[in-house]
């Protein structure tokens, strides 16, 4: 899930603001390519490959990984988009909205799938992926792909690929669009001069 | 939000919410194994005082899909026999620990007395002939379905409109999302006020056929009328009926709709109950998604 956006929409409020840029338009290119031989690497080619992004911020990674894997082995990956509101853990503890709809138009038995986020925090979106990827078929095998590790893992939960590992302060707010990946925090609308 | 007691509860905006949220629980029905976990551990009760088949069925539904444990209350096997009071009723199950009650009751603004006295959270499946708001959302939902926008679109409402909570609801819908509503029934079946209605109203349906977008049929609800309003239900077919002759009149792309349920060869023909242009089964299929949403809404998304 985009972390800009589950702060910045409706029930959270405030505005991002950066403080420094980490990676730019060419940085991130540059990381795609580099999971997505890693991606055929470790899997010994393509087959049963499928990679599902995670409502919203996970998408462009997957859409842009399917790009650069067809590039690199000249196959076409399925990509599917996953949303996890409804498998969080902390319903009815704080705001939680389905950011988008769900579409996995096939069958995950048997894949293996590769689970593409813009930002690994906590762990657990990618909890209540996992969580809700078994509605949709028995995976061989799931794997974890993420531009950006800014640490603080409230589960044991690693990722397989990362883009860049960002050590961040837990408030601080990381921001990941296709020109590059921005730090900085969230400020409460109004209190911005 | 706590209850969702009317539409004018939601407002355009929060209808508009209701819709986004149901394009997510319309995929969960989809799936082969149509359940997410996301209310585990809350309690909803049905508290019925009317009979129905597809609020009920469809709340129920709608409630398990979301792991939420149901329990349901029929007056013939309650203690309401023994003469307890619907306060009392209402305050025993509320000691419970539930999470939700859905009511329906034949008297208009029990839902709002019941709100104010527990603590769960209150949806109003029908009070009287006042309101039946989680209908008009599936009836919005239903007919974004099929054509992206309400705004402008033009619905004619055909029938029993003085007796219809469905009617009510929907012209407070329909009318925030912009449509253009008109009313079709004879005098004695129309309000006795509708001042303040932001509604045409017209007596003769082969008028307003030809140009509506949308026809919707309320049903004859002849287990509220308690005089003669009408010579026979045969004229009432004869003048107000969508005959199969009268479906000819509406436009290609026109869509008929009916809440259920429907008597057949009165308001409706039975052929033209199952003609494609009839949205009738996907009103039922999109009740179950629209209460998850609203479900959801309640109870899961947190307060704001």
């Amino acid at each position: 899930m985009a972390e800009r956006e589950r702060s910045a929409t409706p029930p959270y409020g405030g505005v991002f603001v950066a403080r420094s840029q980490v990676m730019d338009a060419d940085d991130l290119r540059r990381a795609v390519t580099r999971i997505a031989h890693e991606i055929v690497e470790r899997n010994h080619g393509l087959d049963h490959v499928v990679l599902v992004g995670l409502q919203t911020g996970g998408g462009p990674l997957a859409r842009r990984l399917g790009e650069a894997l067809h590039r690199v082995e000249g196959t076409e990956v399925p990509v599917a988009l996953l949303d996890v509101a409804l498998y969080r853990d902390d319903i009815g503890l704080r705001p939680v909205m389905p950011e988008a709809v769900t579409n996995i138009p096939f069958d995950l038995t048997a894949k293996v799938v590769v689970l593409c986020d813009d930002v690994l925090f906590t762990g657990r979106t990618i909890r209540a992926a996992m969580d809700a990827l078994n509605a949709y078929g028995r995976p061989r095998a799931v794997q974890l792909a993420v531009m950006v590790d800014r640490g603080h893992r409230e589960l044991p939960i690693r990722p397989d690929y990362v883009g860049k590992n960002l050590p961040t302060r837990r408030d601080e707010t990381v921001n990941v669009t296709d020109d590059g990946v921005e730090l900085g925090e969230m400020v409460k609308k109004g209190t911005l001069r | 939000m706590k209850h969702l007691l009317s539409v004018e509860d939601l407002g355009a905006d929060g209808i508009e919410e209701v819709m986004r949220l149901t394009d997510s629980f319309v995929e969960v029905s989809g799936r082969a194994i149509p359940k997410v976990p996301t209310l585990r551990g809350r309690t909803v009760v049905s508290l019925f005082y009317e009979e129905s088949t597809r609020t009920r069925l469809s709340f129920e539904t709608a409630a398990k899909r979301l792991s939420a444990d149901t329990m349901n209350f029929s007056i013939a096997t309650s203690s309401v026999k023994k003469g307890e009071s619907l306060r009392d009723t209402v305050q025993t199950i509320d000691a419970m620990g539930v999470d939700a009650i859905i009511v329906r009751h034949a008297s208009a603004g029990v839902p709002w007395q019941v709100a104010s006295w527990v603590d769960a959270s209150v949806i109003n499946a029908g009070d009287g002939w006042h309101e039946h708001p989680t209908q008009a959302l599936l009836d919005c939902y239903t007919i974004r379905e099929r054509v992206s926008s309400l705004a402008g679109l033009r619905i004619a409402i055909v029938g029993d409109v003085k007796h219809s909570r469905v009617a009510r609801s929907d012209v407070l819908a329909f009318t925030a999302l912009g449509a253009d509503v008109t009313l079709v029934a004879p005098p004695t079946l129309l309000p006795p006020s509708l001042a303040g209605w932001p509604v045409e109203v017209s007596h003769d349906v082969d008028d307003v056929l030809p140009k509506a977008d949308v026809v919707y049929l309320l049903r004859m609800q002849r287990e509220r009328q308690t005089e003669a309003l009408l010579p026979s239900l045969r004229e009432y077919t004869a003048r107000f009926g969508l005959t199969r002759e009268r479906a000819r009149l509406l436009a290609d792309d026109a869509l008929v709709m009916h809440p259920g349920p429907m008597n057949r060869g009165v308001e409706i023909a039975a052929e033209v109950a199952d003609l494609p242009r009839s949205v009738i089964t996907r009103q039922v299929a999109n009740g179950v998604a629209v209460r998850m949403a609203v479900l959801f809404l309640l109870l899961g998304a947190g307060r704001r």
